[in-house]
């Protein structure tokens, strides 16, 4: 029985208002608050609302066989929430039919998994939270930005505790292999992976309503076919898109909305099955391996990360931003947080895209620059803006190195502490285990009161440093102050 | 194919863009392969390269009679012409012009330059065109800019071959929209007599257009291109220098827009100091934008270098930072491209028909001083944007070569004689 595993993104960046050389120093507000609104508010109700509304009466009319994923980024949701908070609600009805998935990815839509892990979980975290305390689900498989993947990706993501990650079937990867299939991580087995089925997406999300395609029209009929009459073996199709295409990628009057809602009636007739990701990860077997070496994802023909990362604009861009991270951790300014949030979309990035060819064109036509050149100039002058206000709070003349070996005591300090802790445990468990001999180690919240006596200088050894760290923190101000 | 070109400067001695853009193209086409051309321009000075293309001199070409024999005529113009062209040219005077002001060797004199009995100059150019069409022989007729369109028809009229002209600029680009009446009954008037006309952009083909009334099927664009710059330039070391230079380079007049580059310095220092602002060049406005950098207290930081020539150009650009061309209309703009060959980022205003091809500059609305002083600021300030344009804008430029020109302009020729 095949499965068709449905994941829909939905990204809006934080717009960066036009941002003058005069204004750094000046002005610490970079947002273009009016575009924000009206792009959001207009794709909402254009698409975003409508395509809900077919969603809730597909899963209603079906019983619950259709399923289908989101991925919403922390960005958008925080748009959502300030400018169109009748979505959230509808998301929210949408999560308690029991057919809707939540999926994990960074908070900003951001590129830090290539540049800087310790920002790369921390935003996961941020984002995972965010979605528990919107829709009450704790996400179990886990998308990247652009579906940006590698080794290196697959390992972090692993050792988040992450099931499953999605990607783009990049040919260059799989060679000959089918993207059909579920396959396994190859540097950590464990983590199963599902491949976007570039074709059969775009088609629906890209050419659907292209006359001179020449599939043109596309009917529900004929797209289930197509599924149906793949190889035997060929058990999963990932139709992976952003949730634009319904109503504003491919207009309402297309036709796309009945196209969906005809979809499950056809699917059951070839006896086609609707899953979430994660039921995927989770019923299914991983045929085989795979392994990248090199980032890849779904932009663009090359299927990499050129995309944003692939000139010298954009280089320093993200190398320039990026250098603060270290200063940033230790900052706890909410603004400046925010601000490090929001400058990390890799939006941002995708606008200083020098590529002309076919897919320059793509860029060009979602940004909201003249030119790559005008994007790269916006974005610097805010950021050198931010910059001054990161090093009003630890000056220049605090070497990073000193900041690392600070990160570092940190960082040491809480292994310390929970070794300690450990440690603590277990010799309470000794002590504890001739009055209540089955009592689980892990449960904390009885043992702590009676165990306090007994381990007093542990507790001492263990406060000692924390005021170090303390200590530090407050001369690394002062001398911030001067 | 045979083709008669008239022109009105030639390299090496040239005032403006004209000449470079004639001798680029006449060569551009010469490598095409098959091409025989012959090219007329009013004052040779003998030093022209001749490898390409037949230079013949108006004020070498008689049209009165005089008996004067081979040697005379060698020891006059043998370093410019050879005497056998002087000879052939002088069997087909086709009228007495001896009421003319006309030397020793029946020939007009001509300034080659733009002086003020300009309109004096064209006619008589046109006169001389007369001889010139009845000697050689030619199968399409091509010429370049307003001054010589009178020749053009005359060579036309003479042999009744299809004539082509080729605008590299309008008098609407010259004079802000307040056109000079006699200057555009002459551009008219070669615009309904040429058979093609070809315009140096899609800028210049819509004003050809709409301004003159043109049906667009007989207007083609063919951007300009560069000739690759020689090592010896591209080698030029300048003294090392302490501050960023950002350049103006051109004629210093109201096409130019330089008031504008004047603002947009005056805003970048407010906020950058290490910054050095260069206008080069002469023109009726300069004294202006003297003054109006002095007002604005910049003076200080703002240089003015007077006309610059030859290699001087190339050492300025390679001393410069930023290149600077906001010009307010500009039919194609070839100096963008030179300050690319050298290295140098350029900002260019959108009203520039080199705009239409370049993509690795900054483009901005001439008016549009804060945009102007945006880019500046950017390019000075932030290495990843100079070196971006820099690379980029280099190995753009080079792909921007003459013979593409030149291929384009023979498919003109070809589909005019087979019509």
């Amino acid at each position: 029985m095949k499965s068709i595993c449905f994941y829909f993104q939905i990204h809006q960046p934080f717009r960066l208002k036009t941002y003058r050389f005069f204004d750094i120093g000046n002005d610490h507000y970079y947002y273009d608050d009016f575009a924000n609104d009206e792009i959001i508010t207009r794709i909402a109700q254009r698409s975003y609302m409508p395509a809900n509304e077919m969603l809730l009466d597909m899963i209603k009319e079906n019983g619950k066989k259709f399923k289908v994923a989101f991925s919403i980024t922390g960005t958008a949701l925080e748009q959502l929430e300030q400018y169109v908070p009748e979505f959230i609600d509808s998301m929210k009805e949408l999560a308690e039919t029991g057919c809707v998935e939540f999926l994990s990815e960074t908070y900003a839509h951001s590129l830090s998994s290539l540049v800087d892990p310790e920002e790369f979980v921390s935003q996961v975290k941020a984002h995972d939270q965010k979605i528990y305390q919107l829709f009450g689900q704790r996400p179990k498989v886990f998308r990247n930005t652009e579906l940006i993947y590698d080794d290196d990706i697959a390992s972090m993501v692993a050792s988040m505790g992450f099931k499953g990650a999605i990607t783009d079937g990049a040919k260059h990867i799989l060679g000959w292999k089918s993207p059909n299939y579920l396959y396994k991580a190859a540097p950590v087995p464990k983590l199963k992976l599902l491949l976007k089925n570039s074709k059969l997406s775009d088609d629906i999300s890209f050419r659907f309503s292209n006359p001179e395609w020449a599939a043109y029209p596309l009917t529900a009929d004929k797209y289930i076919d197509w599924i149906a009459s793949l190889p035997e073996e060929e058990m999963l199709i990932n139709l992976f898109m952003n949730y634009e295409t319904f109503g504003e990628l491919q207009p309402r009057e297309s036709g796309i909305f009945e196209f969906m809602k005809a979809l499950p009636r056809f699917a059951s007739q070839h006896n086609i099955e609707f899953m979430t990701p994660s039921e995927v990860v989770s019923k299914m077997k991983p045929v085989g391996e795979l392994s990248v070496m090199h980032p890849i994802s779904w932009a663009d023909e090359a299927r990499d990360t050129s995309a944003w990362m692939g000139n010298i604009l954009q280089d320093e861009a993200v190398n320039k931003l990026y250098c603060l991270s270290e200063r940033i951790r230790l900052i706890e300014d909410k603004r400046i947080r925010q601000d490090w949030n929001y400058l990390q979309a890799s939006d941002h990035f995708y606008y200083m895209s020098t590529k002309h060819s076919s897919d320059g064109s793509v860029h060009s036509h979602y940004s909201p620059y003249d030119s790559p050149y005008a994007a790269f100039t916006n974005y610097m002058n805010v950021l050198s803006d931010f910059l001054i206000r990161v090093r009003e709070q630890f000056p220049e003349e605090v070497e990073n190195e000193e900041l690392n070996a600070l990160l570092l005591t940190i960082r040491n300090q809480e292994k310390e502490i929970e070794e300690l802790n450990r440690e603590v445990e277990l010799m309470r468990n000794n002590i504890v285990k001739d009055t209540t001999g089955d009592f689980a180690p892990k449960v904390e919240e009885k043992e702590q009161e009676p165990e306090k006596k007994t381990p007093e200088k542990k507790a001492a050894a263990k406060k000692a440093p924390a005021k170090k760290v303390g200590e530090k923190k407050t001369t690394t101000k002062k001398v911030a102050k001067k | 194919m045979k083709a008669l070109m008239f022109g009105w400067e030639f390299p090496p001695h040239i005032l403006g863009g004209l000449g470079t853009a004639s001798y680029g193209l006449t060569k551009g086409m010469a490598e095409c392969g098959d091409m025989d051309i012959t090219f007329v321009i009013p004052k040779p000075w003998g030093d022209e390269p001749k490898d390409f293309a037949r230079i013949i001199g108006a004020n070498s070409t008689p049209v009165a009679w005089r008996d004067v024999n081979w040697d005379y005529v060698e020891g006059r113009i043998g370093k410019v012409m050879n005497p056998q062209t002087y000879f052939d040219l002088r069997d087909h005077i086709y009228s007495d012009f001896n009421y003319m002001n006309t030397n020793d060797l029946g020939c007009i004199e001509f300034s080659g330059r733009y002086p003020d009995n300009l309109l004096e100059e064209i006619n008589n150019y046109s006169i001389v065109a007369g001889v010139i069409a009845r000697t050689v022989d030619c199968d399409v007729i091509h010429s370049h800019d307003w001054l010589t369109y009178p020749a053009g028809i005359h060579a036309k009229q003479v042999t009744g071959k299809p004539l082509v002209i080729h605008v590299h600029a309008t008098d609407f680009d010259r004079s802000r929209g307040k056109v000079n009446p006699t200057v555009f009954s002459i551009e008219k008037d070669g615009m309904n007599n040429a058979d093609h006309i070809i315009t140096v952009s899609n800028l210049t083909r819509q004003t050809v257009i709409e301004k003159y009334g043109i049906s667009p099927d007989k207007v083609t664009t063919v951007h300009n291109a560069v000739e690759p710059l020689s090592q010896d330039l591209l080698d030029i070391e300048v003294p090392p220098k302490h501050d960023k230079v950002v350049t103006f380079l051109g004629r210093i007049t109201m096409q130019k827009g330089p008031e504008y580059f004047v603002d947009a310095a005056w805003q970048v220092l407010q906020k950058v100091h290490n910054v050095q602002f260069v206008m080069a060049g002469s023109g009726d406005m300069m004294e202006k934008m003297i003054r109006l950098a002095a007002r604005r207290h910049i003076a200080g930081r703002f240089h003015f270098t007077g006309f610059l020539k030859g290699r001087q150009v190339y050492e300025m650009l390679k001393a410069s930072d930023v290149y600077i061309m906001p010009s307010v209309s500009e039919p194609f703009g070839i100096s963008p491209l030179e300050a690319m060959q050298m290295g140098v980022p350029s900002i260019i205003s959108k009203q520039s028909g080199c705009a239409e091809i370049l993509n690795n500059v900054i483009k901005v609305d001439y008016w549009d001083t804060n945009a102007i002083a945006d880019a500046i600021y950017s390019i000075i300030k932030y290495p990843g944007m100079y070196k971006q344009l820099r690379e980029q804008g280099l190995e753009e430029v080079n792909q921007i070569t003459w013979d593409r020109a030149g291929a384009k302009v023979i498919d003109i020729y070809k589909r005019l004689i087979n019509r």
